[in-house]
């Protein structure tokens, strides 16, 4: 077969650590990185925790300072993951053509940072302040582009928004393209909620904890499920064609994207969520039967509805307490487009590390779900194979199924 | 056998045309739709002028909810969605709503309103918090009396509303990939009726850009034409006297649908989505232009996906931006690409008519493409009086030509410096 889809590099920027190693670190000692806000002041609002990255540097990684000008937090984060990502799997540029390469990138709402500076200064100025550098560095497809440019890849580029739901689909859609005769995609997202554009947007939407003490404010499928916190990061992965990695003594291939797909809930209250059969299509997908898989990453809303929504999916196809569920999320906040990709980086990790990270935070789980939450601490088992689920806001599901790669 | 992907109805919001037969009529005709902005105050830029959309929303059907929460991007999917599916003859109530998807193709987003929120005060200034933390406090808690901010940051929600409002639970996203996303949205709906994951997918583009924020960025970039003592001549494709693009809003949703589910329906597919290559420059972030080696490139794999030699291109319809650097290097694409052919095959583009819609540009000649191939009417290239002895095509000036066309290569690019091409085959002339 030629089309089996594998990740060999894994970029990483998460809230408790950057780069896969010092991720996966934090998630086996369950360490949190939800904190008080410090990007902005954020003391007007009622939600005021957040997953923040205080130990990335932009300047430290990108040393071209026009390059840093023109390109939004995000973009930034973004491309140093990229890097990352393309040095653990030590593909070269030399090594494929440039039309063999491209990228698929999911984003929610683009760089809002930026944007926020940029509108400030309009509002405030002539609109002749605006340098040609900056004048798009919002732009969804920024950091798709800076990627193409940064590494030199002409093949496909797409950027999808599916809310939270979009980076899973970044991921099906970089393996289309492996299918359609690209050799090797950049694929994932890098996201933030913590720009004050955004955060009034999460606000507004109504689905943010108020907790002020990050051990009680983001606690999905808990008893006292009041919430999600927000935050930054994600992934970048190399996902490549199992031929074209094979070329490479000594590369190491994480696993294969075995399953993908996608449903829409269209605001039918009688009808149900469209996530389970999410599931069953992207299992179906893999050839895969629900016993094969051994962990589910949960989208975790951290809501009651959505809560119960999802673990009747799970529940659903799985059996009452039948596969370990974990959220490692709870650790990170929700990362808005990056989120789910950062969850299938963990689900690779952990096939690798043969550990399930655990869900951190939750004391009290409603027992009618019926899930088997790992809490606490990890669980050390074989991962064969996980599936990774994500939601949006609007009705989005997403779910992947991630593979040992045989 | 393998899954084709058709084009069964579409639904039009375009400058000067609402619905699908107002904007063939611009458009073969050779009329133009560029005026100078009304919809805000443009006098501080540069540039002045755009194609505007005549849209009255509470004409088009839309809840009052709708009217009153939804960015006008989203107000525009949801009306040209309406045409779209009663053009196409879909009954959505006999569909099953699991295989139905929407694929969106969309630039800026709700940008417009996100600046309205802005300007209103709605949006928090951090630095006016810290002066003022009572009032700024104040204006936090009022952020929760507006819930669509949430659906203005997140423009996913555009295809959500879209696919609400047909009632899809199939796949359903939104595509962003700058000006080329309204192609590459037509060829990711293609896919998944390809794949098999949609038996029909709403897809297109909508863009509602004119604000003052966008005004800006294309000012500075200076790709905006300034001929704003001549607006409705202000876009002058493949012209000597060419300036720049004209910024535009509009609207294309097309619905794409499997053959077989279309034939069993006895609904009459009207082209069929036979080819789509995709490259970046990988150059310049802001170049919107055309790139000629890698648009050169995305033509050779939509030819090959759609296994047709360049002779047997009917028809190019361009990116056709009018910047001076777009139509010279469009042109050497097509030349490298299609060889020796280019000189022989009628090229027209749509943005002297309409202006630069971004997101929904690629859509919108694409809605151009498909009576063109019905009526066997090449629409022309409008503004174009005297040629550019570089862009030395077959560029339809001034007037619609009658030619049998059964195939269509439509071009993209812009903002990132990706390039798109796209083949179209006419549903009852292609073989097969």
């Amino acid at each position: 077969m030629t089309d089996r889809a594998v990740v060999t590099g894994i970029g990483v920027a998460a809230p408790n650590g950057l780069g896969p190693t010092a991720y996966w670190r934090a998630l086996m000692g369950g360490r949190c990185g939800i904190r008080r806000v410090t990007r902005f002041d954020a003391s007007p609002y009622r939600c005021t925790l957040a997953g923040e990255i205080e130990d990335f540097e932009a300047s430290r990684h990108i040393q071209d300072n026009r390059l840093l000008t023109q390109t939004d937090h995000i973009t930034q984060m973004s491309l140093v993951a990229a890097d990352w990502a393309l040095r653990q799997a030590g593909l070269r540029r030399e090594e494929l053509s440039a039309a063999e390469m491209g990228v698929a990138t999911a984003a929610a709402g683009g760089g809002y940072e930026f944007g926020q500076r940029e509108l400030a200064k309009l509002h405030k100025q002539d609109p002749g302040y605006l340098s040609t550098y900056e004048s798009f560095a919002w732009f969804n497809a920024a950091s798709t582009g800076q990627s193409t440019i940064r590494q030199g890849m002409r093949g496909p580029g797409t950027v999808l928004v599916g809310e939270q739901a979009g980076g899973l689909d970044a991921i099906g859609q970089a393996r289309r393209q492996l299918r359609d005769g690209s050799r090797a995609m950049l694929t994932g997202g890098v996201d933030s909620a913590l720009s004050p554009w955004s955060w009034a947007a999460h606000e507004a939407a109504g689905s943010m904890s108020r907790s002020s003490d990050p051990r009680w404010a983001y606690l999905p499928f808990d008893e006292r499920a009041n919430g999600y916190v927000p935050g930054e990061g994600g992934a970048i992965m190399v996902l490549e064609n199992a031929q074209t990695a094979a070329r490479r003594p000594g590369v190491r291939i994480y696993g294969e994207v075995a399953g993908y797909a996608s449903t829409f809930d269209s605001a039918r209250p009688d009808q149900p969520s469209g996530l389970r059969r999410a599931i069953e299509t992207a299992l179906g997908d893999a050839g895969m039967a629900a016993a094969d898989v051994d962990v589910v990453f949960a989208d975790a809303a951290g809501r009651p509805d959505p809560d119960r929504t999802e673990a009747e999916a799970i529940a659903g196809v799985f059996g009452p307490c039948g596969v370990p569920v974990t959220a490692p999320k709870t650790m990170t906040g929700r990362l808005c487009a990056g989120g789910a990709c950062l969850d299938v980086a963990a689900a690779l990790l952990a096939m690798y590390w043969s550990a399930i990270p655990p869900t951190v935070n939750v004391r009290a789980p409603v027992p009618d779900y019926e899930l088997d939450l790992v809490l606490d601490t990890p669980r050390h088992t074989p991962v064969r194979a996980a599936l990774v689920l994500a939601r949006g806001i609007g009705g989005f599901n997403s779910a992947i199924v991630v593979r040992e790669y045989r | 056998m393998s899954r084709r992907a058709m084009i069964t109805g579409f639904g039009v919001l375009a400058p000067g045309a609402i619905g699908a037969e107002a904007y063939w009529g611009l458009l073969s005709e050779g009329r133009t739709a560029t005026r100078a902005i009304t919809c805000f105050d443009a006098s501080p830029y540069r540039s002045r002028i755009a194609g505007e959309v005549d849209f009255d929303a509470s004409a088009g059907g839309l809840t009052p909810a709708q009217l009153r929460g939804l960015d006008r991007a989203a107000q525009f999917a949801l009306v040209a969605g309406r045409e779209a599916v009663a053009r196409s003859g879909l009954d959505l109530d006999a569909a099953d709503p699991t295989r139905v998807g929407v694929a969106i193709g969309c630039a800026v987003g709700c940008a417009t309103s996100i600046e309205r929120e802005y300007a209103a005060g709605r949006l928090q200034n951090p630095g006016a918090q810290q002066r003022r933390p009572a009032r700024a406090a104040r204006a936090a808690a009022s952020l929760h009396d507006t819930a669509p901010l949430h659906d203005y940051v997140n423009p996913s929600s555009i295809a959500a509303e879209l696919a609400r409002m047909v009632g899809a639970q199939g796949p359903v996203t939104l595509v962003s990939t700058g000006c080329t996303s309204g192609i590459d949205a037509v060829a990711y709906a293609a896919r998944l009726v390809e794949e098999g994951s949609a038996d029909v997918v709403l897809s297109g583009g909508t863009e509602a850009p004119l604000a003052p924020i966008t005004a800006v960025c294309f000012d500075v970039l200076r790709a905006t034409s300034t001929r704003n003592d001549d607006p409705a001549r202000a876009c002058r494709p493949f012209d000597r006297a060419r300036d720049g693009l004209v910024l535009a809003e509009g609207c294309a949703i097309l619905v794409v649908e499997e053959y077989e589910h279309a034939k069993a329906r006895g609904a009459g597919p009207q082209a069929e989505i036979v080819g789509y290559g995709s490259r970046c420059a990988a150059h310049r972030l802001a170049g919107l232009e055309t790139e000629e080696l890698q648009m050169a490139a995305a033509i050779g794999v939509a030819l090959e996906r759609a296994r047709l030699r360049p002779a047997q291109i009917d028809y190019v319809n361009a990116h056709g931006s009018g910047t001076v650097h777009n139509d010279l290097q469009e042109t050497a694409a097509l030349k490298r690409a299609l060889g020796r052919a280019a000189a022989r095959i009628p090229v027209s583009g749509f943005k002297a008519a309409t202006g630069h819609a971004l997101g929904a540009a690629g859509a919108l000649q694409i809605a151009g493409c498909l009576p063109a191939m019905r009526e066997g009417l090449i629409p022309p290239t409008a503004n174009l009086r005297e040629p550019d002895p570089e862009c030395d095509l077959d560029y339809t000036p001034g007037v619609a030509r009658q030619a049998r066309v059964d195939t269509v290569l439509a071009l993209g690019a812009g903002f990132g410096g990706l390039q798109s091409a796209m083949v179209l085959r006419r549903a009852d002339g292609g073989g097969r």
